[in-house]
């Protein structure tokens, strides 16, 4: 478990995090989003007693980092896939963090074998790619075997079936009943790993709550629907007081309606549905319009103009 | 237009790219993709002409790269994006990329303010982010305003509303008609942007084809269906009526169940025949990734997984389920394990050999380091007294763990 | 935290890296290469020279000529100990596994001292040998009086110039800034100093001039110093211990 109190860090003037409050609970994987800037990796180096905080408190387990008695075996974090040194092999990389720990030389070779870097072990880190580098900030996390882990960007360069095996991997960890806090800009991804979300923007808590909750708060909901009898069931739903638009080809979509309310319906008017599909807007679109306001560096929307600047030299 | 004849590259005794055959129309966002080390920097950097190819030839518009006339006004390419001098203004950075290929300079703010990095366009490029050197790449490879553009994972390090960004500037530069060929390992991004796919696995060509004939081709589609959450028994009665009329039904993790072989009004017409009533039935197709993860399986270089984890191995928190194998669902076993490879564990199963005793001193018996019975393992938890709260499994179970790991459905997730 | 495990993990790290190796290997065979020339060289001019200058040779003393060379080697070892960590971001790492950043930066910095002790000390006897050799006839012995004082010195010597550089380099965190401003200082500005009459009296007052008194067996004729070879180390000793405190009070300080 990671409580954070009303934790701020400034900058001089600037305000990084203000008066953060949340707890990340065990046995679920808690999501961590928000836009570049948000604050998001100055929270995580608090959480690991690298940054002061100027306010607040952060414990891990009920106590301050610097407390904690061999760190790794309590949490594990991969915070920057770069944070080592590239003159160093993996295998060292890992012993030297393991040695410090008071964690047996075998569980570098487990942690090695458990990334697939194995056959890299003796090679030295600069030469990795950033994917195999990321492995190796994993393992580095996995050594102490802790009860709560910490992942920044833990996807960054990796390729599909590492994509595929992090997921499970953060997925089992959790149901392990371990705490496994994870931030990430793949929007996708998250849908498809995290259970919770803690979201913030300029520093500050937009939100706490669940995958579900969030993207049902943040996004228009509704359910399609395709029935041979369109007329009947118009008429029911209209009775029953829900909004239903008709789109092309057949098909309806009732607005904030629940399916398993239009499945009771028409089972008992004895109307045939073709299709019952809840619609939900994607994570994406909810995180969007959550945090719309707190962007830092908006990119123009508009495409590169072939302009006419275009036409003067391309005639030289 | 991009154009791959026989394309070959070998590094010595390695063969990294094998007479690769394919084209990359104008008009549309083509995606590449492979696994690591499947040759895909290897091809983008042949088109380009950094690499030469052992055998074979990759054109633009008709001409290799190096006899391209006025080569960056014609292309344009984000390959890597630290490639900048890091003590140079991003700005300046930009302006000598323009001065080169005699572009003026008023396109260097235009491009600048493309991409969002105005503000920061005298900022030094080493103090940038990895998302913001992303977009000073791409703005350098629009500031030809090119007719091709290569990009090779451009939303790295990107925040989502930079991915959006970039999603939208790659569709709008394909409509506009251009060549958009971009590698990426992101299959829900890559679905969201490619209109085609190009997929290489060892070197070779393993698909070339529109996204949503990969998919189909890849993958089956199917029916997810849910009936009351009150009446189980009805569940089971649909199920099996299902699976009578030749479908095919999994369960899902939620309680909902997976059909495939049967069309939507088939289920609809089944489900009211045994009187069982419907809160979903939605069509679904699997993921991209799903599909890719199917074709490439036997090309994959780098293989992670089993999480052999005898020490990650705790009995489940108390009261839960050991859950069910959920197929499509991230869970590992949907895909088909290729065949037993050389130094590789079967695809895409972070789990134990069911019946084979975990390996590793974590508590398992047969692990090269496990400490003999009754030893205290040296690595466990010391449990420093009333200070670890968050263990209050772990420590009563640390000795139960050995005989509970291999039969204990822990590793089957 | 006991603080014998992260003693063993920096001493896995210090030996996983090839810097240490190359850095303390040409400590020494500069030093030793430098010293045989220079002896050498001295041998044949002795006949040269006056007889002020005959009764201050000091053939000790000029066995060591190499060190002022040998010691630039030494404080790149001692830079690149500590401001690795900085410069590759590993230091992130490392005080994620141990907080305390004093057990952290004393354990490091303890391995590091150790081992360019025991290549000081190497480096120091074998060059006394060597020199001596070269010398021939005007060679000074181990067991004439303080002559064992300054080869021990000497190996002290270079392991103070090297420790002291990793408290530079903990206040500095940046390698290119803190070689930018050891390298100059050591092999420019202290001589500069120390030649220049007006300044002479402060320039002993540095660390390597201070320090290199211990090497030192016969005291020059018109020598006015001070201090003597102990309290020269003392001094040296000094500006260590101030290095080591404003390392230890900047790491403490601010964020990683």
């Amino acid at each position: 478990m990671i409580e954070l109190e009303g934790l701020t860090k400034r900058y001089g003037e600037k305000v990084a995090v203000n008066n953060l409050t949340f707890t990340v609970r065990r046995g679920i994987v808690t999501g961590f989003l928000g836009p570049n800037g948000a604050g998001k990796s100055t929270t995580m180096r608090m959480v690991l007693g690298l940054d002061r905080p100027t306010a607040g408190d952060v414990r891990i387990d009920g106590r301050h980092y610097d407390h904690l008695h061999d760190p790794l075996k309590y949490i594990g974090a991969l915070l920057d896939a770069k944070a080592m040194h590239g003159g160093r092999s993996a295998f060292n990389h890992l012993l030297c963090l393991a040695q410090s720990n008071g964690i047996p030389k075998s569980r570098v070779h487990e942690v090695l074998d458990t990334v697939g870097l194995t056959a890299v072990a003796k090679k030295k880190a600069k030469g990795f790619s950033l994917g195999m580098g990321q492995r190796l900030g994993i393992a580095g996390a996995l050594l102490g075997d802790p009860r709560i882990l910490m992942f920044d960007e833990p996807v960054n360069g990796l390729d599909p079936e590492g994509i595929h095996w992090m997921r499970n991997l953060m997925k089992s960890l959790a149901a392990q009943g371990r705490t496994v806090f994870v931030s990430s800009h793949l929007m996708s991804e998250m849908a498809l790993t995290a259970d919770h979300l803690v979201v913030i923007g300029q520093g500050r808590l937009l939100a706490d709550t669940s995958m579900a909750d969030f993207i049902e708060q943040n996004s228009r909901s509704y359910v399609r629907i395709r029935t041979p009898q369109r007329e009947r069931l118009l008429d029911v739903l209209h009775g029953a007081g829900t909004t239903v638009v008709e789109r092309g080809n057949g098909t309806l979509e009732a607005d904030g309606g629940k399916a398993e309310l239009i499945g009771e319906l028409a089972a008992r008017h004895q109307i045939v549905l073709h299709e019952l599909s809840p619609q939900q807007a994607s994570l994406e679109e909810a995180f969007m319009r959550l945090t719309a306001e707190s962007v830092e560096y908006h990119a123009h929307s508009e495409t590169p103009p072939a302009g006419p600047w275009g036409a003067e030299w391309r005639r030289s | 237009m991009i154009e791959a004849v026989g394309l070959t590259k070998r590094y010595g005794d390695k063969t990294a790219v094998y007479n690769l055959s394919f084209q990359v129309r104008p008009g549309a966002v083509t995606g590449f993709l492979g696994p690591n080390g499947s040759g895909k920097s290897t091809t983008m950097r042949m088109i380009l002409g950094l690499d030469n190819p052992t055998a074979g030839q990759v054109t633009i518009g008709g001409y290799p790269y190096r006899k391209l006339p006025n080569a960056p006004r014609q292309v344009g390419a984000l390959l890597d994006a630290k490639a900048v001098h890091g003590g140079r203004h991003a700005r300046n950075h930009l302006l000598s990329l323009a001065q080169l290929s005699g572009i003026p300079a008023r396109r260097v703010d235009e491009v600048l303010g493309v991409v969002g990095l105005q503000d920061v366009a005298k900022k030094r490029s080493k103090g940038f982010s990895l998302g913001m050197g992303q977009r000073l790449g791409i703005a350098a490879a629009l500031l030809g305003d090119p007719q091709v553009l290569l990009f090779d994972e451009p939303v790295n390090g990107l925040d989502p509303e930079g991915i959006l960004w970039v999603r939208n500037l790659m569709k709008s530069l394909a409509a506009e008609g251009r060549t958009v060929f971009v590698s990426s390992h992101l299959m829900s991004e890559m679905a969201l942007t490619a209109d085609h796919l190009i997929v290489i696995g060892r070197g070779q060509l393993l698909s070339d084809m529109s996204v949503k004939d990969f998919i189909s081709a890849n993958s089956a589609d199917f029916a997810r269906v849910r009936t009351p959450d009150t009446e189980p028994q009805l569940r089971e009665k649909l199920s099996s009526a299902l699976t009578g009329a030749g479908g095919h039904v999994l369960p899902e993790q939620d309680g909902a169940l997976r059909v495939t072989g049967l069309p939507l009004p088939r289920i609809s017409d089944i489900a009211h025949d045994t009187d069982v009533r419907l809160w979903e039935l939605s069509p679904h197709q699997a993921s991209l990734e799903e599909a890719y993860m199917r074709m490439t399986q036997g090309a994959v270089d780098y293989r992670s997984t089993i999480d052999q984890k005898a020490g990650l191995m705790e009995p489940l928190p108390p009261g839960a389920q050991p859950p069910m194998p959920v197929p499509g669902q991230g869970q590992p076993g949907w895909y088909a394990p290729p065949p037993p490879q050389q130094g590789g564990q079967p695809f895409a199963m972070p789990q134990g050999q069911p019946g084979l005793p975990p390996a590793g001193p974590y508590g398992a018996p047969a692990g090269p380091g496990a400490a003999p019975a009754g030893q205290p393992n040296p690595y466990a938890q010391p449990a420093p007294q009333g200070a670890a709260p968050a263990r209050p499994t772990a420590a009563p179970a640390q000795p139960s763990a050995p005989a509970a790991a291999p039969t204990k459905s822990e590793d089957a997730r | 935290m006991a603080a014998i495990q992260v003693v063993r993990s920096e001493w896995t790290k210090i030996r996983s890296v090839a810097s240490t190796v190359w850095t303390l290997s040409i400590a020494v065979v500069v030093t030793l290469a430098l010293g045989m020339l220079i002896s050498a060289l001295s041998k044949s001019e002795f006949d040269n020279l006056s007889r002020n200058e005959r009764l201050s040779f000091d053939p000790t003393f000029i066995s060591f000529a190499g060190m002022t060379l040998g010691q630039l080697a030494m404080i790149v070892f001692g830079v690149l100990v500590v401001s690795n960590e900085y410069s590759t971001g590993m230091i992130r790492t490392s005080l994620a596994a141990v907080p305390q950043r004093g057990t952290f930066l004393f354990s490091k910095i303890a391995v590091a001292t150790g081992l360019a002790l025991v290549v000081g000390m190497v480096t120091s006897f074998a060059t006394f040998v060597l020199g001596q050799a070269m010398l021939g006839s005007h060679r000074a012995s181990i067991s004439d009086q303080g002559v064992l004082r300054a080869v021990i010195g000497g190996g002290l010597y270079m392991t103070l110039i090297a420790v002291f550089s990793m408290g530079v380099a903990a206040m500095l965190r940046s390698p290119m800034l803190s070689l930018g401003i050891l390298m100059p200082f050591f092999f420019l500005i202290s001589n500069i100093l120390g030649n220049v009459p007006a300044t002479r009296k402060v320039g002993r007052f540095l660390p390597d001039q201070a320090g290199s008194r211990i090497m030192q067996v016969v005291t020059p004729v018109d020598d006015d110093t001070p201090y003597g070879p102990w309290g020269g180390l003392g001094i040296m000793l000094l500006w260590v211990l101030a290095a080591l405190v404003g390392g230890y009070a900047v790491l403490k300080r601010r964020d990683a």
